[in-house]
């Protein structure tokens, strides 16, 4: 039954995903909508399988929902600061620093979500991995504290996204 | 009523948001900081003007969301552009100071480059 299961649905949540972007792409919730929606995650995850060999986990939806609330809001928050950073503060005393943040997770996914999260939230732009995975590199626009903003990081993004995904 | 102001006030907020990010760009001086400018116009800027436009839809009493698919594809695009100009910044060595070496023996991915691959591309013409 398992195997039944598996093989119907390879990864859940990438059906869901093509679901509901199938739903707000024809951007109205009718029956032949759902219908459509439906085969579309079923057939197409099912068709793909092969291209992905390793089963990425399955983050939990609920907790990954709460993470893109606090990161929308964070983004809300920073922008007000850097829009006040960029019309108000000569360019020479901008502490623009180099972030170096050791990381924990190991999953892609969750490398790629984290970096993503920096990119967005304004202020912050992570530019690049170490060779080996374990470290990010991040350049700040202006960071009081380097050590604090990365601690800052770890603590608010890398912490979640580790319970999310591992 | 309420929902030409609430629009109102997300347009603006938009317009104002996009505007900082093309005032940073002609204000920041290495091109490192110059990459913080457009996040906010592609987060708050492009987000708030979308906003308007479901609040738009939703006033005139045909209900649309598909400006957060739009919202959602420009989020995940947008960090990869980013990171792709820092990318090339430190590539060419472009930037003010040399971001630190990474703890222990490795070296940052941009800089993990083949013996063969070094030298000047322009010579092969």
């Amino acid at each position: 039954m398992l195997g039944l299961g598996k093989r119907l649905l390879p990864h859940p949540a990438l059906s869901l995903l093509l679901a509901v972007v199938w739903c707000l792409l024809t951007n109205s919730l009718t029956v032949g909508t759902l219908v459509m929606a439906v085969i579309l995650g079923l057939v197409v995850p099912a068709l793909t399988a092969p291209y992905w060999p390793h089963r990425p986990s399955t983050p939990k939806l609920f907790r990954l929902t709460s993470y893109i609330i606090l990161v929308i809001w964070d983004i809300v928050v920073a922008n007000a600061r850097v829009a006040f950073i960029v019309l108000f503060r000569s360019n020479a005393s901008m502490r623009s620093e180099w972030l170096v943040i050791p990381l924990e997770l190991k999953t892609p996914e969750a490398i790629t979500i984290l970096a993503g999260t920096i990119t967005l939230t304004p202020g912050t732009v992570s530019a690049d991995l170490a060779d080996d995975g374990r470290c990010l590199l991040v350049h700040a626009l202006d960071s009081a504290d380097p050590a604090a903003d990365v601690r800052d990081i770890k603590e608010r993004y890398e912490r979640r996204l580790k319970e999310i995904f591992e | 009523m309420i929902w030409d102001v609430l629009m109102t006030i997300a347009l603006v907020l938009g317009a104002i948001f996009a505007l900082v990010g093309a005032i940073g760009l002609v204000k920041l001086d290495t091109p490192m900081k110059r990459l913080h400018a457009p996040t906010k116009a592609s987060t708050m800027g492009v987000g708030s003007l979308l906003l308007a436009s479901i609040i738009q839809a939703f006033a005139l009493g045909d209900g649309s969301l598909r400006e957060v698919l739009i919202m959602a594809f420009l989020f995940v695009t947008a960090p990869i552009s980013a990171h792709l100009i820092s990318k090339v910044n430190m590539h060419r060595e472009n930037t003010r100071e040399a971001p630190p070496p990474p703890p222990g023996s490795g070296t940052w991915a941009v800089y993990d480059t083949n013996e063969a691959d070094v030298g000047d591309p322009g010579q092969h013409g």
